[in-house]
């Protein structure tokens, strides 16, 4: 008798869960709340952890390897750590290339100002190097387009420069483009060789995962203080910032492109006679160009969903101005940067794109002229409107619109958004706060208590036990010892109160991307459309989402919910199709002819097939809601993330938490990804899909 | 003359130790007792020779190391131990720099998934191996123009692979390996992707191609039938081991093993025998009008034997009469028993 029960829990997962359920449940009820209890919150026995690390920082920039330096100004020798000298000339050389390629466009005497002498620059004060008109820029935007694309990247080129010039947002603009300019090919050439490499040896693969892992998870304000620590406040620092959030993406891709060539292709370069470079890039890069080019495309993306995070660092641009209309709760001003950045992506998106596909034809038999026309045209287009914007300084006074267009100056939309969100809040206030107020007090707050007054033995049992009857011994110890490490730093309270935002918004979002997804993926074109719209709005910055509903919310955990469920829903839509459309069509006609319903079809046969698929999608949106929990901090939340904000104002001992905490969500992302790829792998060989 | 390709005693053998296990083995593996040691035999002392402009064809189920050992003989794998000559010359111990410039200069391959880069025009694939060597553009492209002629690709020098069909991607493939003018061809069961009727007029393409251009060939596949269409000889592979080499004719005549004789058992006997296998040597003053050659298949010239009311001479190649043929023996060659 004894032994058939044993038996029955032994062979069915429901009965694990059910005794860890109620396990769980006694655990949570009889553990007393008691701050000396052990069982209640676990001693801070780490705590010393932040405190280590900033140690080492700071022992790193001004301790280690001591040099001699020769100081210019006080004409001596100074003992200065080679570390420090090493992050300082990282950021001198990035602050150079920046500002140079700025300065092409918009004018100014700061480069000039490095190759000659300061003296006789302020004598001659005609020495500076003249900026680009926009109208010539649009010009410019448009042929290139055209020479990409066709008249439909031109006029996308041509509309949005001219946009950008015109609603005065054209120096921020020009300034958040010099920093993707050069923090994008610095993230494809790091990525690239990373990817390279691991690709070539896979002791450097095994070993580069975890970190990329990491880095991955980790929310970017993580890693704004050390930043500033290392390599000081400026757009350089943004651009440090971005590097290290944009590369690891790109040297995936690289990785996935590279192991993805049949061996085929590979044996064919070798037999047409190629050495071992040649192979690398004729053979191996290019046809894993696919990829490698969704890595740049990320890596776009990327640096323009940082623009804004990188602004808390000292980075100038769109990013620098949405941050202050939002701060000050402006709207409307805040949507137009938004939408400034959302163009800007857009259209290096689908710029670099078509770059990608461009073919080289060995036929045309050009002259000189037809070859470079519209190289030509650009450069006549500069010089004509240069002449046009010199001269007309003499006709206007102060500001000459033909250079620029100053932002008080140019067009706006912003007080129409302003008054149309004046018009909702006016409208629906009512209604709006009531459903706030119900959230917030029936589910939201309710919820927030229940997880705050769970003992740290309950959860540590619930999710060591999970991880256990999905993944065995070794996946619940790797999860436990995740969660032992947060449990015994003194901000396990906190971590509860990410983690109680982290699940709402996760299983909201799972919800609306299921459902939004499994309507969709019901016909080809269906499929199709929604996939493209979720294209589109992953090319939004994360930041632009927390613009509209701060408005219509307020500064609640509402607000940065909604946020995360809409930011997190994307990938959770995108997998479901992704899995819908991977059931074969054999079972489907099978379903049919076995007489089933629209409905059974869903219940019977889709989702069972599609589930493993789009349970990686919920992995994907609990990495994208932790991001945005966290970003809320910037509004104002109580978790993990206002700490890590609030350590970038605490130069002393900033790093190190900001640091700390930033792996704590980093281990918790990574802990729900192991239990879940472990799952999903499983169900897959169970169904036979891998 | 020495042969174009030479093998004597080649192993290959998948696994950590496979050296030290073949080594102890001296040279006599038995696959099973080196799987149970965590080992895979790919290849197991193969010794054979494949004279200038001969087809060699490489006969084998999959598993049976017949693409393996193309791989060693252009060494995309290293052999594990042997000798494997090209013109006199051990590959076996060339160093890199070498390999490159043997295969720049005298090997081509074509394989049978195509592998050719997507992201390059018909064109520039064909041009590949000549500008990996360092031929201007426009001289590899012109070449690569005369290729794409060749092999019947006109007005679609600017596709791109994947807007190709499989036998004309393959067309391209074969190009791409002939572009440096190999002297040694090999081919990886070239037609196995392909459709049966595009298969039968790749086959005839392939024939007319080698016609003209008379190459070393070594060609693997798994179709018996293929194999007795195109080859020389046929080399029969089983589990690493070559258990039969001979011309087609003899292969089908006298199979050496019992897994032989089970590919021959099936096979049309009058579309693989030759006259000679059939023919009287007996009489060579045989008159009569009508004469047939000694290496005519059977099959071809068996109807205007059987119409024939005279007794039927057979000629070589010189045009002598060598014997003549008597009507029963082609009937029972048609109708067996």
């Amino acid at each position: 008798m004894d032994k058939n029960y044993l038996n029955i829990i032994r062979s069915s997962k429901p009965a694990q869960f059910g005794i860890l359920l109620i396990v769980f449940l006694l655990l949570y009820n009889l553990v007393p709340h008691n701050e000396g209890n052990y069982f209640w919150r676990l001693p801070s026995l780490l705590g010393f952890i932040p405190i280590k690390l900033n140690e080492i920082i700071y022992a790193a920039l001004y301790e280690w390897f001591p040099l001699k330096v020769w100081d210019p100004i006080f004409e001596m020798y100074e003992e200065k750590a080679a570390f420090r000298e090493f992050t300082k000339s990282i950021s001198k050389g990035l602050l150079f290339l920046i500002t140079f390629v700025r300065e092409l466009l918009l004018g100014g005497d700061k480069i000039i100002d490095v190759f000659v002498n300061d003296a006789w620059l302020k004598d001659n004060d005609w020495m500076t190097w003249p900026a680009l008109p926009w109208t010539a820029a649009t010009v410019g935007a448009f042929l290139l387009g055209f020479q990409l694309g066709g008249i439909r990247l031109a006029l996308l080129g041509g509309i949005g420069s001219l946009y950008v010039s015109i609603f005065g947002n054209w120096v921020p603009s020009i300034q958040t483009l010099s920093f993707v300019l050069i923090t994008t090919p610095i993230c494809f050439v790091l990525g690239l060789s990373f990817g390279i490499w691991g690709y070539l040896d896979r002791k450097v693969e095994t070993a580069l995962q975890p970190v990329l892992n990491v880095m991955q998870t980790m929310p970017q304000f993580a890693y704004l203080v050390p930043i500033i620590a290392l390599f000081g406040l400026g757009d350089h620092a943004g651009s440090i910032a971005t590097i290290v959030i944009a590369t690891p993406p790109m040297i995936r891709n690289t990785i996935l492109g590279l192991k993805r060539i049949s061996p085929e292709v590979v044996e064919a370069g070798l037999m047409s006679g190629c050495t071992k470079t040649q192979l690398l890039f004729k053979v191996l890069i290019p046809t894993a160009r696919r990829d490698i080019l969704n890595g740049v495309n990320t890596v776009i993306m990327q640096c323009l969903a940082m623009v804004v995070i990188a602004s808390f660092v000292g980075a100038k641009g769109l990013g620098l101005n949405l941050k202050i209309a939002l701060n000050s709760l402006k709207i409307g001003k805040a949507a137009e940067a938004g939408f400034c950045i959302v163009l800007i992506a857009v259209i290096l998106d689908r710029f670099t794109k078509a770059w990608a596909n461009k073919q080289v034809d060995y036929f045309e038999n050009l002259t000189f002229f037809q070859r470079y026309k519209l190289l030509i045209i650009f450069g006549t287009s500069i010089l004509i409107f240069s002449i046009i914007a010199f001269i007309a300084n003499g006709y206007f006074d102060k500001i000459n619109y033909l250079y620029v267009i100053p932002i008080e100056k140019g067009f706006t939309f912003a007080h129409y958004i302003d008054a149309a969100v004046d018009w909702v809040w006016e409208t629906f206030f009512y209604s709006l706060n009531s459903f706030n107020k119900f959230l917030l007090t029936e589910v939201l707050g309710p919820m927030k208590k229940a997880y705050l007054g769970m003992p740290v033995v309950a959860t540590l049992t619930l999710t060591m036990g999970v991880a256990y009857i999905i993944g065995g011994i070794r996946t619940s110890l790797l999860v436990g010892g995740m969660m032992l490490f947060i449990a015994m730093s003194k901000y396990w309270d906190r971590a509860l109160i990410t983690m109680y935002m982290a699940t709402f918004a996760v299983i909201m979002a799972s919800l609306n991307g299921i459902i939004v997804g499994s309507i969709f993926a019901q016909t080809e074109r269906g499929s199709k459309i929604i996939l493209s719209v979720c294209d589109f709005f992953e090319t939004f910055p994360s930041f632009v989402y927390l613009i509209p509903v701060i408005f219509l919310f307020n500064i609640t955990d509402t607000s940065v919910l909604i946020a995360a469920i809409v930011y997190a829903t994307v990938p959770a839509t995108r997998y479901t199709v992704w899995g819908l459309n991977s059931v074969p069509l054999s079972l489907h006609e099978a379903g049919t002819m076995s007489g089933v319903s629209r409905i059974q079809r869903w219940t019977n046969i889709e989702i069972p097939l599609a589930f493993p698929t789009i349970m990686l999608g919920v992995n994907q949106t609990v990495v994208f809601t932790l991001q945005m929990v966290i970003l809320g901090a910037l509004i104002g939340t109580e978790d993990l993330g206002q700490l890590i904000f609030g350590a970038l104002s605490r130069a002393q001992d900033g790093p190190g938490v900001a640091i700390t905490l930033g792996l704590f969500v980093s281990l918790m992302a990574i802990s729900v990804d192991v239990i879940v790829r472990k799952w999903a792998e499983e169900r897959k060989k169970a169904l036979g899909l891998a | 003359m020495s042969p174009t390709i030479s093998c004597s005693s080649v192993y290959k053998i998948f696994g950590n130790n496979a050296q030290t296990l073949l080594s102890e083995s001296g040279g006599n593996v038995d696959a099973k007792k080196f799987q149970e040691a965590g080992c895979i035999v790919g290849v197991n002392d193969a010794s054979f020779d494949v004279n200038q402009g001969e087809m060699l064809v490489v006969m084998g189920l999959s598993g049976s190391g017949k693409s393996t050992l193309l791989r060693c003989i252009s060494r995309l794998t290293d052999a594990t131990s042997g000798k494997i000559l090209i013109d006199g010359e051990d590959i076996c111990l060339m160093n890199n720099k070498q390999l490159v410039e043997l295969r720049r200069e005298k090997m081509g391959m074509v394989f049978q998934n195509f592998a050719l880069l997507p992201h390059k025009t018909v064109l520039e694939n064909i041009a590949f191996p000549l500008q990996v060597k360092g031929v201007s553009t426009e001289n590899s492209i012109y070449k690569a123009l005369e290729m794409v002629e060749l092999v019947g690709l006109k007005g679609r020098e600017n596709y791109f692979p994947r807007e190709l069909s499989g036998g004309q991607q393959q067309r391209v493939g074969i190009a791409r390996s002939l572009a440096v003018e190999p002297d040694i061809w090999f081919l990886d069961e070239p037609f196995s992707a392909l459709d049966p009727l595009i298969r039968k007029e790749m086959q005839d393409e392939f024939l007319r191609l080698q016609s003209v251009l008379n190459k070393t060939i070594m060609f693997v596949t798994h179709d018996f039938d293929e194999a007795l269409r195109l080859a020389d000889r046929i080399a029969i592979m089983k589990d690493g081991i070559i258990e039969q080499l001979d011309k087609p004719d003899n292969i089908v005549l006298n199979p050496a093993t019992d897994y032989v004789r089970k590919f021959t058992e099936d096979v049309p006997r009058e579309k693989v025998l030759k006259i000679e296998s059939i023919m009287d040597a007996s009489d060579p003053n045989a008159s009569g009008e009508i004469a047939v050659k000694t290496d005519d298949i059977i099959e071809t010239v068996a109807e205007k034997i059987l119409s024939s009311k005279e007794i039927i001479k057979v000629v070589d190649e010189k045009n002598s009469v060598v014997g003549s043929i008597n009507p029963s023996k082609v009937i029972k060659v048609l109708f067996g028993g």
